[in-house]
Order: C-alpha cells, then sequence, then structure tokens
C-alpha cells in the first residue's frame, strides 16, 4: 500500500520550541512582586488576584524578542473561540509598540505557577488580564528603549519606540527590535513606577478591531489543529463506553466479540468512582485499537451487564414536577428586606408565576478529546483544556509521578462553553496510555458519548410572586429558585445552591422594589451539574425578565418603560449582610464590591441604547412583536429586544435581534461584536430548540437529532450589535465579554411572542409550544 | 485494495472498505482538517467533495469513494485562496473555527452550483451544518462575498 505520510504532530506552536533572545542572561524579576493589587480594606483579594495562583506579570517570561525581530507573546489563555489568541497578545504588542505583522503567538503549557491563572472560564480573561497585559508590553518597552539609549550613549528620555524600532529623534538614529534583543534582555525589569502606559489616543490595535484573528489562515485551510487532531505515527485511538447512568458501573462484560474486530488491540475496564465524581472519568470498558472506527465497530460488539446504581430513577417528567412542587413551598431565605408578606396582603393585585428550565448541553462540535504519552514515567497530554491546570493537578495525584514530569499541552478547542474545563476526558487518556505501556492513545468521545455524559447546565424551576399597587407598581417581590446545584459534583448531600450560583442574576436581581425576598428550595442532582455559558444567569435572567413583562401586561404599561421603571434611578448597588442571608458576603463574580458595584445607570442605559436602535414601539404587522429584557452578568451588562414572527401554524421566525453591551473599555470591538452575536444564536438555540430530558436515570438525546440545535435556516436573519461605552478612559474595570450576552435572549424570545401572539410561555424550550 | 483519489493523490488502503472516509483521512492519511462531529451526517462538519459535490465524509465509505475525486479542505486551493476562503478570513467568520471547514466546504459547492445565491438557497444548502458559536450572520455575509467576488471574477 502506499505510504501516507503521517505527520507528526504539528500542534500550535508550544512554548517548549521557543529560543529567544530577551530573558537570556536576566535575572527574572517577578514585577507583580512590587505592585499592589487589588485588595479590600479587609486584606480580601479579589479580580485576578483572588483567582488560584493570581496574576503573574513577568514581561520576561510572556514575551521575548528574536535577534531577526520576530517578538514572541505567550498566550496562557485557551483559545475556544472568544479570540482571546489574537486579543490578549495585541493587548501587549500595542504597548510595546510591536508590527503585529512580525508577532507569533505562542501557546502556554498549563503552568499556573509560571504564568498565573489559567482557567478561562468565568469571562475573565481580558477583564483580569488587561491591564498586567499592558504593564508587561509597556515595560519590555522600556527595557529596548534603555537599551538603545545606553548604546548610543544618550538619555533614555531622548528615545522613543515607535514601531518596533527605538528611534533617537535628535539625530535620527534608528535600532530595529531585533538589533536590540541581546542588550535590552541585559537591562533589568523597570519597576511599576518607570513604566508609562500609553495614551488611548497612541493605541495602535487596542480598541480599534482591526486585527484579523491570528489563526483566520489555519482555520479556513484546515490546518488549524484542535485537540482532537493531535497526531502521532505510533499513537493508538480509543473509545470508551460509560455507565449510562451517573453512579453506576460495570457488573459484568464480555469482550471476545470485539477484540475479534480487526484493528482492535485490546480492551480495557476503567473504574467509575461512587459519586460525587468530581472532574475524575466515569469508567467503563474502553476500546483501544489502531484507528478510530475499529474502536468505535469493537465498542459496538461488546456485552456489557451495568449496575445503574441509585439514580436510575432520574426521569424528568417526575423531577420537573418535584421541582414544581418544592416551589411552591418556603424555602432557604438568601436575600431578604422590607416585610413581603405584609406588602403582598395589601396590596392591590397578586401575579405568581412558574418558569422552567431544562438541562442544556455544551455539544460543542469538537467533542471532548485528548491524546496521552507516558515515557520514561513522564506524561504528556494534548487536550482542548479551558483549564489546564486542573488537568495537570489530577494527572499528577492519577499517576502518582512529579508534577514536573507532568506537561498538559493546550491546542485550540473546538468550542468550550464551560464542557472543557473539565478535564475527564484528559485523565481517560492517560489512563489509556498506561494501559499500553505509555504508548500515544487518543480518546475520542462520539457524540452519543457527548451528549449522555456532559456535566449539564442546571434545570430550574423560578416561582415569582409580586404584588402591585393600585398604579401597577410592584410593592413586594418574591423569588423562589429551584436547581441542583453544580457543588453536587464535588461533596455528597448538597441540597442547595451556592453563593456564585444565587449570585448570577438572583440575589443580586436590581430592580427597585421596598419589599424583597429571595428564596432558594431544596435540590438534589443526580446527573453531572456544570457550567455552561452564563450558568444559572439562564434560568434567573428567562425568569425575571419574562415576569416583569408579565406585570406590565397586568399593569397595563408598555413593558420597556415598565422594565426601565423597575430599575429605577441611576444608582449603585453593593449587597451586604444581614440583608444578603448567605453564609459568605456577596459573590459579585470575584470582583471588588464597590468597584464592581451594580450599576442601575448602565443596565438603563443599555436598555435605551436598544430600544432606540431597536425601533422599540414601532408599527409592526400582525403576526409579528418585540420582547425586552435587560441583565447584569459577569459584571457586564446587556439588553436585547428580539423580534419575532409567528405565521398562523405557530412557526417563529426572528427577522431581527438588536443587543446592546456595555462591558466597560472595549479592547477588541470586532470580538466583542462576535461574542455577542454568537451568544444570540445561542441564546435563541436554547430558547427554543434545545433540551436534554433524562427517562430510568439516561439521558434521552443521543445526537443533534434529539440534542437540536439553531441552525442557519432559524437564526436571527439580522443581529446589531451595540457597543455603549461608559467613556473614553481605559482605567475603568472592565467587564466580561465571552458570556454576558446569553441571558437577555431567551425572556426577549418569549416576550416577542407574547406580543406577537398574546401567548406566554414560561417553559423552555419553546420548541412546539406554538404548534397549532 | 480500495483505491481513492484525494486532492488529486492517489491512495490505497488494504483495511476494511466500509471504513467511512472521515476515518481514512483523519487516522490513516493523517489529514485532519476534515472535522468528527456527529458521525451521522447531522452536523456538516466532516463535508468534503465528491466528484465536486458536497458529501458527508461520515457517511460515505470508502467503497463509495472509490475510483472517484475526493477534494479536501486541504485540497481546496493550494495555497488556501479560494474565493470562499478569503472572504472568511476577511470577515472574520470564525470564532473556535472547528466546523468551518466543513462551513467552507459546504459553500464552495453551493457557489458552484449557483454563483449567486438567494438568502433560501444559503439557507437550503448551509442548514445541515451546525456552527455552536452561532457565526451564521457572518457565514451569509461571507458567501455573499465570495459571490460577488466570483462574479466581479468572470
Amino acid at each position: 500500500m502506499t505510504t501516507v505520510a503521517n505527520d507528526v504532530l504539528s500542534d500550535i506552536t508550544n512554548v517548549s520550541r521557543r529560543a529567544f533572545t530577551l530573558g537570556l542572561g536576566a535575572s527574572v524579576f517577578v514585577l507583580a512582586a512590587g505592585l499592589k493589587p487589588s485588595f479590600g480594606a479587609d486584606g480580601q483579594a479579589y479580580g485576578g488576584d483572588a483567582m488560584p495562583h493570581g496574576l503573574k506579570e513577568d514581561p520576561l517570561v510572556f514575551l521575548s524578542v528574536a535577534e531577526d525581530g520576530t517578538v514572541s507573546i505567550i498566550c496562557h489563555r485557551s483559545e475556544m473561540g472568544q479570540g482571546i489568541r489574537t486579543s490578549l497578545p495585541m493587548v501587549m504588542a500595542d504597548e510595546l509598540d510591536a508590527d503585529w505583522s512580525r508577532v507569533k503567538i505562542v501557546q502556554a503549557p498549563g503552568d499556573e505557577p509560571t504564568y498565573g491563572n489559567q482557567n478561562t472560564d468565568g469571562s475573565r480573561s481580558m477583564r483580569h488580564h488587561f491591564q498586567p497585559a499592558r504593564r508587561m508590553g509597556a515595560a519590555a518597552r522600556r527595557m529596548l528603549e534603555e537599551a538603545a539609549a545606553k548604546t548610543w550613549n544618550v538619555p533614555v528620555e531622548e528615545v522613543e519606540a515607535v514601531n518596533h524600532e527605538v528611534i533617537h529623534k535628535a539625530t535620527g538614529r534608528k535600532l530595529g527590535y531585533g538589533a536590540l534583543a541581546k542588550s535590552a534582555a541585559e537591562m533589568s525589569v523597570p519597576p511599576r513606577e518607570k513604566i508609562s502606559l500609553k495614551k488611548p489616543s497612541q493605541f495602535r490595535y487596542i480598541g480599534k478591531g482591526k486585527i484579523g484573528l491570528v489563526d483566520n489562515f489555519d482555520i479556513t485551510t484546515g490546518r488549524a489543529k484542535y485537540g482532537i487532531d493531535t497526531r502521532f505515527d505510533d499513537m493508538l485511538y480509543a473509545v470508551i463506553v460509560r455507565p449510562p447512568v451517573y453512579g453506576g458501573k460495570v457488573a459484568k462484560f464480555d469482550a471476545t466479540e470485539a477484540l475479534k474486530v480487526p484493528g482492535v488491540v485490546k480492551v480495557v475496564e476503567l473504574e467509575s468512582p461512587p459519586p460525587p465524581s468530581e472532574f475524575q472519568p466515569l469508567g467503563g470498558i474502553a476500546v483501544i485499537a489502531s484507528n478510530t472506527w475499529a474502536a468505535i465497530q469493537g465498542r459496538d460488539k461488546l456485552d456489557i451487564t451495568w449496575d445503574h446504581g441509585p439514580n436510575a430513577s432520574y426521569s424528568t417528567d417526575i423531577y420537573h414536577a418535584d421541582m414544581r412542587a418544592t416551589a411552591q413551598k418556603p424555602g432557604k431565605v438568601v436575600r431578604s428586606y422590607g416585610d413581603v408578606d405584609a406588602a403582598m396582603k395589601t396590596a392591590a393585585k397578586r401575579i405568581t408565576a412558574d418558569y422552567y428550565i431544562p438541562h442544556h448541553a455544551h455539544g460543542t462540535i469538537e467533542p471532548p478529546a485528548a491524546v496521552a504519552r507516558i515515557v520514561d514515567g513522564k506524561c504528556d497530554v494534548w487536550g482542548p483544556l479551558q483549564d489546564p491546570q486542573a488537568a495537570r493537578d489530577r494527572l499528577v495525584k492519577l499517576l502518582g509521578i512529579a508534577y514536573e514530569d507532568v506537561t498538559v499541552n493546550v491546542t485550540l478547542l473546538g468550542g468550550g462553553f464551560g464542557r472543557k474545563s473539565k478535564p475527564d476526558f484528559a485523565l481517560e487518556a492517560a489512563l489509556l496510555s498506561k494501559a499500553v505501556d505509555g504508548r500515544p492513545v487518543k480518546v475520542t468521545w462520539t457524540r452519543e458519548d457527548d451528549l449522555m455524559h456532559d456535566y449539564l447546565n442546571t434545570t430550574a424551576v423560578e416561582h415569582l410572586e409580586a404584588g402591585l399597587d393600585a398604579d401597577g407598581k410592584p410593592v413586594a417581590w418574591l423569588h423562589r429558585s429551584v436547581a441542583p446545584s453544580i457543588t453536587s459534583i464535588f461533596k455528597p448531600g448538597v441540597k442547595y445552591e451556592a453563593p456564585f450560583e444565587l449570585g448570577m442574576g438572583l440575589v443580586d436581581v436590581p430592580l427597585d422594589v421596598p419589599n424583597l425576598r429571595v428564596e432558594n428550595g431544596e435540590a438534589e442532582a443526580h446527573t453531572r451539574i456544570g457550567w455552561f455559558r452564563s450558568v444559572t444567569n439562564v434560568p434567573h435572567a428567562f425568569a425575571i425578565q419574562s415576569f416583569v413583562a408579565e406585570l406590565a401586561t397586568a399593569a397595563g404599561r408598555d413593558p420597556k418603560d415598565y422594565l426601565l421603571e423597575l430599575i429605577g434611578p441611576p444608582r449603585r448597588i453593593t449587597l451586604k449582610l444581614p440583608e444578603l442571608k448567605t453564609d459568605d458576603p456577596w459573590w459579585n463574580y470575584g470582583e471588588h464590591p464597590e468597584t464592581y458595584a451594580i450599576d442601575t445607570g448602565r443596565l438603563r442605559r443599555v436598555t435605551e441604547v436598544v430600544a432606540q436602535a431597536s425601533k422599540w414601539g414601532r408599527e409592526l404587522p400582525k403576526g409579528r412583536g418585540l420582547g425586552i429584557a435587560a441583565h447584569r452578568s459577569f459584571v457586564t451588562y446587556t439588553a436585547a429586544v428580539v423580534e419575532v414572527e409567528v405565521d398562523g401554524g405557530g412557526r417563529i421566525t426572528i427577522p431581527r435581534v438588536d443587543i446592546a453591551v456595555d462591558c466597560g473599555p472595549q479592547i477588541n470591538p470586532e470580538r466583542i461584536r462576535s461574542q455577542m452575536e454568537g451568544a444570540v444564536i445561542q441564546g435563541v438555540s436554547l430558547a427554543t430548540v434545545s433540551n436534554i430530558t433524562f427517562r430510568d436515570g439516561q439521558v434521552e438525546q443521543t445526537n443533534f437529532d434529539g440534542f437540536e440545535l439553531t441552525r442557519i435556516d432559524a437564526a436571527p436573519r439580522e443581529i446589531h450589535v451595540h457597543l455603549v461605552a461608559p467613556d473614553e478612559t481605559y482605567e475603568e474595570p472592565l467587564g466580561g465579554v465571552g458570556e454576558p450576552g446569553v441571558p437577555p435572549i431567551a425572556p426577549a424570545l418569549v416576550n416577542a411572542v407574547f406580543a406577537a401572539t398574546g401567548k406566554r410561555l414560561r417553559e423552555l424550550p419553546i420548541r412546539d409550544q406554538m404548534a397549532s | 485494495m480500495t483505491t481513492v483519489t484525494v486532492n488529486g493523490k492517489e491512495m490505497q488502503f488494504d483495511g476494511d472498505p466500509e471504513m467511512p472516509l472521515l476515518w481514512f483521512l483523519r487516522d490513516i492519511a493523517g489529514m485532519t482538517g476534515t472535522k468528527f462531529g456527529c458521525g451521522a451526517a447531522l452536523c456538516g462538519a466532516c463535508t468534503v467533495h465528491l466528484d465536486g459535490t458536497a458529501v458527508r465524509s461520515c457517511q460515505t465509505t470508502l467503497a463509495d469513494a472509490a475510483g472517484k475525486q475526493v477534494t479536501t479542505i486541504e485540497g481546496l486551493d493550494p495555497e488556501g485562496m479560494h474565493p470562499v476562503q478569503v472572504a472568511w478570513r476577511e470577515l472574520n467568520v470564525a470564532q473556535c473555527g472547528y466546523c468551518q471547514c466543513g462551513q467552507i466546504m459546504q459553500a464552495a459547492s453551493l457557489l458552484k452550483d449557483t454563483p449567486q445565491p438567494t438568502d433560501d438557497d444559503i439557507d437550503a444548502a448551509m442548514s445541515g451544518n451546525i456552527c455552536r458559536c452561532g457565526t451564521y450572520p457572518r457565514i451569509r455575509a461571507a458567501i455573499k462575498l465570495a459571490a460577488s467576488k466570483l462574479g466581479d471574477a468572470r
């Protein structure tokens, strides 16, 4: 047979391959050591400083200049479509005044002691790393200027770094960054007070949105390497059949027929840990073969008897009914002020509504996949990992080897959305490599595996009650949320949501009502719950923003005017104990409660901007309607107006969506727009067609025929993104971008359906509820 | 022995002729531009051209492809300069990029048959390709941009 070249792995440029000049011979000086991080009066750290391993700000770690002038910039955050491999290096390059065409991006492996926190989750990358990236770029610029000044024997104040060279204005002398690289490396890293950041008017790239994606060419030519694309010549391919019910295990199995499939090399039983199983593999039976197809065929021939364990009775219909019943009874009070019960009694009108959100799967088009290899007691892993340090820490434990003997290489991620912050699939690869004497093994999850064994977004029933006065203004607000908690994957017996889950749009509801109580009802998890883009903001925003529109109807008011009235006047809100009845202080996405206070002025502004841009109030033909919703999440403010058209058969189309976002300073407006566009479509997907249901403990949707996703024909025909900046300064605190676009979409959509048809939908997905 | 021609290069395989072309390309030929997404022709990530027409390689066996011309994303244009690829870059269509090889192959096939597609044509041709990141508005715009470039070139 013709030999087909098996190209050895050529993943995205990896740190270990670099040979840089800046940094050689220079002692490592951790810039962060001399800085005052963001600490509260009580010494409490916030933001990036509060994350595990905090922020590392050493330009000698992140930046280097080769003698040919190539500037290499390390990206230590994972790329999953948010554009961070473009945007974060762009910030450093701007402050360095580097020519972007001579910048190379190098992906960091999982190593937080060196790079600082790498958990690419929570819409934090730019929010936490913008200012450190600026300072590192500016520090390196200063070092190049000092090197040039020394060469020419002139004061450093007389020289200036401009577009990849340092210029001495008085004499017109110039030296390129490459020529200066060696001597710049001998300069010490300047302390923070000697670093001068650029003025916004001097920015080349920041705020411009003119830079194309660094991976554009590779993506459009098939050269981009995702985790699943990792290859080695002697690699084996594995698929695993996992217990169909969470907490189940293999009772017995027979692999005789599987082993007869040509290409099948080995069948391995993997232990199933009892719940809560955290990020550990689920166990099951693995089939290792010479190619994926043979492994899949071998798997189909396995004869397995399962012990399904205690979750075999988990069925969505029953669980939904249970949650609904729980939501009618008093729960644990998590925030309260005024006297809701008294105000309800005297209210002119009382409105009650229950909303339901099903489980939702991530459905990354690249399913979980990873490669592991163990050579001389050292383990290397390649995978699409949002949180490579989490993988590394667990690999160390799993294999019982030293921290420095585990290398976690981060590939591109073919979608993340929170799924790939859990490294269970990378651990599986390591276990299987170990089972074949360290040969490289790629584990591929089929789509069925992905949907049946995801860490699902929680399911929720949200119960809302309001008392209105004679003018239709709310005098009392009660919100009771019932949803199994993500923390159930970490500890047994969890019945209530954690502060971070309650803090995503539930306790931090920013409405101006005189009496308010928020409660959390009991719910136990029977499957793996995990972070999904926007997390519990999805059910909370859906319920609250639907309910506001319902109240507007009850009050006979315009929904937009009523929403603005409920948001109330511009003010800054910080939630405090004892109004907050949780064990911990206000979560606030880990950010400082004053710096990142809830700013109702900003929430008003995005609402007003989106209303104006969408021409709210315009005359629409029969069957068309507009819906509006606003929400604060990840310390960013978004508001959306969805326009729907519902035909005589109940078929819904979406001619247009407007979304306004205020995420603070906009670093790469082009990627902010693309994130909002994508969030709108993901919001439409979860509102209209997607859900995961269980019967007898097992997921019922096994591929994209059951777990439906919005396709191009059903996507909004037009999406208009409106960027709202607080002001022109880049010193203001940044908000998140990846997630905040999602929460307002579902409520705006059902509000639009109500406007078009008079039918109020309170359960997602709405799919066929409109069919007549 | 099965013989397939991939991007103009003849390849022979002595394994199972029922193996889907997808896994031959990825695991045997080492060409990873063709992506696995669902294995059931539901997502379009594995789209390639068979004698110039878009097909799902996960549902096309090697036997099906025998004696035909297979074109993958790696072979769509030797320099990566097919008008669809150029338009995709110009509009920064991609987010994660994983589905985009399949999207581009599908779009290239659409434009070959329908050089000036309407929105309905685009919906009909592209609705088999899922993008979980939600790049559809830019996919639509990039197809129109590529169509206009192709129109200018004619």
